[in-house]
């Protein structure tokens, strides 16, 4: 892994909108794959773009980039229509769907050329053709950490090396948005850490991440704003603080439960062994009031809720909902 | 840009090795002949291949003759139809839309690697089996003079130019089955399925030939006019089947093309 050399700020403003999609809809014969999602992606934004196995992610991510053609709805880019502007927003988009794909008898050194030489060359600092070409690719294989294997075919890679390779093709044209399905699959832990990191680097530097998962724990450490995606349905959208704010509840765990409990009276909502869950926004002052009591409290703070509690809930909310047929 | 498609097609182990293949049947044909100078008698056997013991140089016709009927085809389709479908299989399609290169754009790129593809084979037999007749066959005289098939004689000029517009009417006939097989590449993900449906369409084509009960439907099958370039050898030329060939396999072209492009640039890419 390397530093960043010059990063690619967009011209835009930190709070316009870089994908924002109206009745995104998508129906395979009877199924409805996509229904009505409304995505609203800023730049600046990581965005963790949540959903179990087969909720619709990668086909919004495919309609996202032109790949699948929406039933209805309307998908932008940069504030550009998609697919019918595709030839100017996709140059600025880089995107690893589905897993990487490279062709397996040549190097991924020539498979990252052959890739930059299929189409046109960028602009900008990382512009030139056929001249930067080779710098371009040495540049974007030293960036996911490729470099000492580049020249062996992407044959002999390994799961892990091959997504990274994806990275690096995605990185390549210094893209000011980047769509990433799934793009720790196949990493050891080492790898997860690295490309979290990597991506960190490029948000700072003004790289608009968009980042769907299945791994909350990924998405928890790395997002700033959810999504969430339940059998084609937009179910959650919000600030990932917003969701993790303090619930107003203190939990406090005490060897002295009975004490505890008698001494905070009603503002007990819940007991579960020795933790108990406070009404009261204050934890501090829960402390003093039991510490000044003698109360031994082992463990002591603000409630907060998972990203595994939030989705349960907006998951299930929509489970009863539903009329059996 | 334009050479991508080229250098992935012709950087690849197993262009060659087609190509090879494609060269190996004259050869060993050519090697049988010189060996025993059996050849087969006039009207029957491959055409052309009752004169070559006299004249070498026109077994670069005798080789196209000999695989026109099968081995031409089978390394045409495989090609044509691993064009789209094997970059769907591969996964690369999707990232290559991506890039971003125009789905129209990405075809007509397919498409002339695949045309490079059926000239560089058709040339390379045309020329393997003008050198291979050469050294192994008849050492008459470049300069030497055909008998016709009508039974004049034809001067080397007329022989070379002849012979030219043969190469370029089979040509023609296989760019038929280079668009068949890449409009059914735009279909499927599977390059084999391709290349299969695509040689399917070439067998039935032939079978239906030799039915009878078919011959309303036998001046529109593709490969009703192929082995028509022999007409090239009359004297004067018999051009009313070449014509006809020519117009037939221009349909398909335009028909096929047509479809795949309407099909590729409307088609969901879920591969």
């Amino acid at each position: 892994m390397t530093d960043l050399p010059h990063p690619s700020q967009s011209s835009s403003s930190s709070s316009s909108t870089v994908i924002r999609t109206d009745g995104l809809t998508k129906v395979y014969g009877r199924v409805t794959a996509v229904d009505d999602v409304m995505l609203d992606v800023r730049a600046g934004d990581i965005y963790g773009f949540l959903g179990a196995n087969g909720s619709g992610k990668t086909t919004t991510v495919r309609c996202l980039l032109g790949l699948v053609l929406p039933t209805s709805g309307s998908i932008e880019l940069f504030g550009q229509a998609m697919p019918k502007r595709a030839s100017s927003v996709l140059p600025r988009v880089g995107a690893l769907v589905e897993g990487p794909a490279a062709y397996g008898h040549l190097s991924g050194r020539a498979n990252l050329e052959m890739y930059d030489a299929s189409g046109r060359a960028p602009s900008g600092p990382m512009g030139g053709g056929r001249r930067g070409r080779r710098h371009r690719a040495e540049e974007a294989l030293s960036l996911v950490g490729l470099s000492a294997v580049g020249a062996r075919p992407v044959r002999a890679y390994s799961l892990g090396m091959r997504q990274r390779l994806g990275l690096a093709a995605a990185l390549m044209r210094r893209p000011d948005l980047l769509v990433l399905d799934e793009p720790t699959n196949g990493l050891d832990p080492q790898g997860i850490r690295e490309i979290r990191e990597l991506l960190l680097q490029l948000h700072a530097a003004g790289t608009t991440v968009f980042l769907s998962s299945h791994l909350l724990a990924e998405v928890e450490q790395l997002c700033t704003r959810i999504g969430l995606l339940d059998r084609g349905r937009l179910v959650l959208e919000e600030q990932l603080d917003v969701l993790r704010a303090p619930t107003g509840r203190t939990v406090v765990e005490t060897v002295d439960v009975e004490r505890a409990a008698e001494l905070l009276g009603p503002a007990v909502e819940a007991r579960e062994g020795e933790r108990l869950l406070v009404r009261c926004d204050d934890p501090a002052a829960v402390n003093a009031r039991l510490v000044g009591a003698l109360v031994r409290v082992r463990q002591l703070g603000p409630e907060r809720r998972t990203l595994e509690d939030v989705i349960d809930e907006h998951t299930r909310a929509r489970a009863a909902e539903e009329v059996p047929t | 840009m334009k050479g991508v498609e080229l250098v992935k097609l012709f950087g690849r182990r197993r262009t060659w090795v087609a190509l090879l293949l494609l060269n190996l049947l004259p050869t060993v044909v050519a090697g049988t002949l010189a060996w025993t100078g059996i050849a087969p008698q006039p009207g029957s056997g491959p055409a052309f291949l009752s004169a070559v013991l006299a004249d070498g140089s026109l077994f670069a016709i005798a080789a196209l003759a000999i695989v026109l009927p099968l081995f031409l085809p089978i390394a045409i389709s495989v090609v044509a139809g691993e064009a789209v479908a094997g970059e769907a299989q591969a996964g690369t399609l999707r990232y290559l839309l991506i890039r971003p290169v125009g789905r129209t754009r990405l075809l007509l790129r397919k498409l002339g690697a695949v045309v490079a593809f059926v000239l560089v084979a058709v040339l390379s037999v045309a020329g393997v089996g003008y050198v291979v007749g050469r050294l192994l066959l008849g050492r008459a005289p470049a300069s030497g003079t055909l008998i016709s098939l009508s039974g004049s004689t034809l001067t080397p000029a007329d022989i070379a130019w002849r012979t030219a517009v043969a190469i370029a009417y089979v040509t023609v006939s296989m760019l038929g089955v280079a668009a068949m097989a890449l409009f059914l590449s735009t279909l499927t993900d599977s390059p084999q399925a391709a290349s299969l449906g695509a040689m399917a369409f070439l067998i039935g084509s032939s079978l239906l030939l030799t039915v009878d009960a078919a011959r309303p439907l036998q001046p529109f099958l593709p490969t009703r006019y192929w082995l028509s370039f022999v007409d090239l050898y009359r004297d004067p030329v018999l051009w009313s089947n070449i014509e006809r060939g020519v117009a037939l396999q221009l349909v398909y072209l335009g028909v096929l093309l047509t479809a795949a492009w309407a099909n590729f640039v409307t088609r969901d890419v879920t591969s």
